[in-house]
């Protein structure tokens, strides 16, 4: 079933939404600069409204099923969030209002930024950058600051290991450095070895992921942070994983100095179909002044009958901006919301049930699938799609083929290092019930795989669409479509 | 898998053919199919321009990879095939023949001691499997 | 709540995984670093957080209490009900970036709408899936510029009448690339034409980047500007508000090769900031150099037509250190809020807000120059922004505005040393005759007291 686009619905001289007539006399329009032409499409309200209700038809979604893609932490997102960040007090602020008239919002983020603080074990926060890549940029462009504040300008190169996601050694180019890849040890651990060798006073800092793209906790954290910071070097922790940590151990106390947090993966703001994410990031106390600014600060106490005033602050050393106006405020209050009911004891419990399921479903699969890095994990594992008595099975159409069964595939061919991955995250939101169901699903493919491999091949048999082709997409390049009458022309 | 006997090779794919001082670069067999339906392909340098060996100096793109083409010598960059930016789909079908990309006027021709004959980078292929 | 095991599954799965306790999953963490006491408040029910967040945003005065006259990138307009009836369906907002596309058409389809309306408005020939504001889009014109010429350009002119935040950002991103060379917006007369701009414009500039209509809400036709930047081999990049390309002729019309901007005025509320929507749309020769999110139609087996994230191996994921951006994200949902508003309002809606922004604006700006002590320069032509010179500091005359129920508009003197006592104010289509009466009156009582 194909939908048409809003381009096909149109019909001119239709409008979806009226307005009031000018109440004021009409100024001239400067007719050299007025523009001619408007080739957007004319559509009514309930054209508008059935238009996008098919297409969320088309969408597979946490809302209508299990959603086990590895390093995204698709877990529930909670109906409350989205009322709270519409209430009108928070929706209808502008940026740029006197801070007077925005106290609540800055109480908000003020205390926002003092629960990442206590549970990340930093000293100050942003909450400036917009997603996690840009936090990681952010973090980054902290560490340049540091060490040219410092006057060390020999240091050239940022330790990334193998198994990080491809935004690490991204952002350390783009903040131009070197990137030194890091090889992992059998055990899945960055390998501590080839980190002493490489660390020198040319190194910057490291970026490590914790719990790792394997989803095991580096078993030697805080001997392999300390090398780096022998070696005068900083240490930024991905914190896309921090799931698995919340209530279990704080990231600064394992000695990281940096460290952007998803507030999009750990604290249920949800991924919108990729975006808007936040990504606030936190810092030690010596790299405080580096963050970019404002950021909110207290400036003026309040008492028994005075709230406090809140108000921004800016670091004097700022690497700048990083965005416009304040960061994402409106997933800052689906966060608080989220913290607010939970409490420290509520975000241990999920970062527990987070382990407790994942390593569930790792002792279901395990044995049917080869988990190649094979002890008790965090959050997510990565098992291999790919078996050698069924030659021509790959990841992909084991990940094709669970949307048969209506499951969303985990993320594939991810991390590198292991062949054909299949990496699986399945949140702590989930009941027993659908990790069974899921497993179950998972065993039947597998021996599918062996007897009928085609159906994997041919996968998905019921869905909207069946494969697309990549390649013609990528040739042709078709972008965007126009009105019927344009194209005619 | 055609590894024509008359050209040198690199271990990142590459083959070179020589002519007096010329050197004239593409991708191999091996390569191409690797990458499979190749969906893109852009120079990094200019004709004129002076290259030392390894620098990168074209990107092939299929639908899921992204490879870097490095220079296997130095030297100064005499010839692009600018043909080649809109008829890509020659890396996969041609990879010897119209898909040669550019050619180098080499500064140091003992360069090409260090890449492999025929023989070695078949059985190079080999040991990295299909 | 939201963590749904029984007691005895819980026991259950301990003992399938084979360990003793749930503590025992996490040994590997040191010990003396594990499960730390965290000070936060007790856990609030769904009612008492209601309260309570009730409570703390009703502390705000809105853009409902007061009378908006505030813009400087982020501007109170309309949003039809019906753009947040679709964006708070859980199939787009719960749904993740649509790698598996036979799962998400939806959300792709709706992606490549989004890039169909933002070409068409823009007069570029793609758009991108979206960056995260108009501030990060700016400077991924600056990083895509600086790719696209291989580094071998490093002077960025950039216009002192661009949002000043948005340079701010310019500036952050190419901290990293140490040859690049930021210049103009510091040397020229921030009130500039864009003929200023041309000696600064050399064989080594990679990019200009001018803003449409401009952060003083002026409208100047960069026709010739792009001429000269091509006869330099160099880009142009135009910073534009979508709304007022629903009036005005479009970049592409001028022949700038980069369109970007903030789509936040296209049915996305303020909400303090973020999260807004970044444009970019560029020329078809630049589109691989494009850095974000792209979908592109196709065909699956049985010829239908559909939807894929294309070109990614230009992406970090696959780049690695060689990409351009290491951006992941789109602004997902919001170029979903900004297609729907866009689908709403069609060619005539939304032609007629940008109308009535204008018409009310100029209305405004004429009665605001007949008040003593204050000038409006009604000269150039100019959207739904102006800049108002004021007879006193602009943080004592919006003081006073306040009180009168007024948000009053930006004060330029923060970012212009030059421009104390000016203020730029916006108008848009929720203003009525009767708000801009109040405002004007307030500013007669206090150029009176």
């Amino acid at each position: 079933m194909t939908e048409p686009t809003i381009y096909e619905l149109s019909s001119p001289g239709r409008q979806g939404v009226r307005y009031p007539q000018p109440d004021v006399p009409l100024a001239e329009l400067p007719q050299d600069l007025v523009r001619k032409e408007l080739p957007l499409p004319e559509l009514s309200e309930l054209n508008v409204i059935r238009h996008f209700t098919h297409l969320s038809h088309l969408n597979y979604s946490i809302d209508g099923g299990f959603y086990p893609l590895g390093s995204c932490t698709m877990k529930y997102n909670p109906k409350i969030n989205e009322e709270m960040a519409r209430l009108p007090g928070f929706l209808h602020t502008h940026p740029l209002q006197p801070i007077e008239t925005v106290q609540g919002n800055l109480a908000l983020m003020y205390e926002l930024q003092e629960y990442l603080k206590e549970i990340t074990g930093f000293d100050a926060v942003t909450l400036q950058p917009a997603a996690g890549a840009q936090g990681e940029f952010t973090g980054v462009m902290i560490i340049r600051a540091y060490h040219k504040s410092r006057g060390d300008t020999k240091r050239t190169r940022i330790l990334v290991p193998d198994s990080a996601h491809g935004t690490n050694p991204a952002t350390s180019a783009m903040s131009g450095y070197e990137v030194v890849h890091i090889p992992s040890d059998k055990r899945g651990n960055v390998d501590i070895n080839a980190i002493r060798a490489a660390c020198d006073d040319t190194v910057a800092g490291l970026m490590l992921t914790n719990p790792n793209t394997l989803g095991l906790f580096e078993e030697q954290v805080v001997e392999v942070n300390k090398i780096v910071h022998q070696a005068g070097g900083l240490v930024y922790g991905d914190g896309a994983n921090l799931n698995a940590l919340l209530g279990i151990t704080r990231p600064a106390d394992l000695g990281f100095d940096i460290m952007h947090i998803n507030l999009h993966k750990t604290f249920s703001t949800p991924h919108g179909g990729g975006g808007p994410g936040s990504g606030p990031v936190a810092v030690t106390a010596a790299l405080k002044e580096f963050l970019p600014g404002p950021i909110v600060e207290v400036i003026e106490e309040g008492d028994e009958e005075m709230p406090p005033m809140f108000g921004f602050y800016q670091p004097n050393q700022s690497i700048g901006r990083v965005k416009a106006f304040h960061g994402h405020f409106g997933m800052m209050v689906r966060a608080y919301t989220y913290i607010s009911m939970h409490g420290a004891e509520g975000l241990r419990k999920v970062a527990e049930y987070a382990v407790l399921n994942a390593n569930y479903l790792l002792a279901r699969l395990r044995g049917t699938y080869k988990v190649p890095y094979d002890r008790i994990c965090k959050h997510e594992f990565v098992a291999e799609g790919v078996w050698d008595d069924a030659p021509g099975v790959h990841a992909l159409d084991i990940a094709k083929r669970l949307m048969d069964y209506n499951f969303h595939p985990p993320t594939n061919y991810f991390p590198l290092i292991v062949r054909e991955a299949l990496m699986i995250e399945p949140t702590e939101t989930e009941t027993k019930q659908t990790l069974d169901r899921f497993a179950d699903v998972m065993l039947k493919i597998a021996e599918e795989a062996h007897q009928q491999p085609d159906l994997l091949h041919e996968a998905p048999h019921n869905t909207p669409v069946g494969r697309l082709d990549e390649v013609k997409a990528a040739k042709e390049l078709v972008l965007c479509c126009w009105l019927p009458e344009q194209v005619q022309n | 898998m055609k590894v024509p006997s008359n050209l040198k090779y690199t271990k990142t794919d590459e083959w070179v053919k020589v002519e007096g001082n010329i050197a004239t670069i593409g991708i191999s067999d091996y390569a191409q199919s690797q990458l499979s339906d190749i969906v893109y392909f852009e120079f990094k340098v200019d004709a004129g321009e002076t290259v030392h060996k390894d620098q990168s100096i074209a990107t092939v793109e299929s639908v899921k990879a992204a490879a870097d083409v490095n220079a296997p010598v130095s030297g100064k960059v005499v010839e692009l095939n600018n043909a080649l930016t809109d008829k890509f789909e020659a890396i996969n079908t041609d990879p010897y023949g119209a898909a040669w990309m550019l050619k180098i006027e080499m500064s140091n021709p003992s360069e090409l001691d260090t890449l492999m004959d025929a023989a070695a980078y078949e059985s190079y292929c080999q040991e990295r499997g299909h | 709540m939201y963590t749904p095991h029984t007691d005895s599954e819980r026991e259950e799965m301990l003992k399938v995984i084979g360990v003793p306790s749930i503590e025992s999953l996490f040994e590997d963490v040191p010990a003396e670093h594990r499960f730390p006491k965290l000070n936060l408040p007790e856990p609030l029910s769904e009612m008492e957080v209601t309260a309570q967040l009730q409570e703390l945003s009703s502390i705000n005065e809105t853009t409902q209490d007061l009378i908006c006259f505030l813009g400087a990138g982020a501007y109170n307009h309309y949003v039809p009900a019906a753009v947040d009836t679709i964006l708070r369906r859980g199939e787009f907002y719960t749904a993740y970036t649509p790698y598996q596309p036979e799962i998400s058409q939806g959300t792709l389809q709706a992606i490549f709408e989004y890039q169909s309306l933002i070409a068409n408005l823009t007069g570029m020939d793609a758009s991108n899936a979206s960056h995260y504001d108009g501030a990060t889009a700016t400077a991924e014109a600056a990083v895509m510029a600086y790719h696209h010429f291989r580094g071998k350009r490093t002077r960025i002119v950039v216009s002192p009448a661009v949002n000043p935040q948005y340079r701010a950002v310019v500036r952050t991103y190419m901290a990293g690339y140490e040859t690049v060379e930021i210049t103009g917006d510091q040397q020229i007369n921030p009130f500039h034409a864009p003929e200023d701009l041309l000696p600064l414009i050399d064989t080594n500039t990679s990019l200009v980047i001018v803003q449409y209509p401009d952060f003083f809400g002026r409208v100047r036709d960069y026709t010739n500007l792009a001429q000269i930047v091509h006869e330099a081999g160099a880009l142009l990049a135009v910073v534009i508000n979508p709304l007022a390309l629903a009036l005005f002729k479009s970049p592409g019309e001028m022949g700038a090769d980069i369109a970007c901007g903030e789509g936040q005025p296209l049915g996305i509320p303020l909400s303090y900031g973020g999260p807004y929507l970044g444009i970019f749309a560029t020329k078809k020769e630049y589109v691989r150099k494009m850095a974000g999110r792209l979908v592109g139609e196709t065909t699956d087996k049985q010829g239908r037509r559909g939807y894929v994230l294309t070109l990614t191996a230009r992406e970090q994921h696959i780049r690695r250190e060689k990409a351009t951006s290491n951006i992941c994200t789109n602004q997902g949902l919001m170029a979903l809020a900004a297609t729907v508003y866009m689908s709403l309002l069609g060619k005539t809606g939304l032609r007629q807000v940008a109308e009535l922004c204008y018409h009310k604006a100029h209305f405004t700006a004429q009665q605001i120059n007949q008040i003593p002590g204050f000038e409006v320069d009604l000269s150039t032509p100019f959207f739904h922004e102006f800049v108002v010179k004021c007879p006193d500091s602009v943080e004592a005359i919006n003081e006073y505005l306040l009180d009168n129920g007024i948000l009053g508009g930006y004060d330029l003197g923060n970012d212009y040393p030059s421009l104390k006592n000016h203020m730029l104010i916006a108008v848009t289509e929720k203003n009525t005759r009767e708000d801009i009466e109040i405002l004007c009156e307030a500013l007669k009582e206090y150029s009176h007291d």
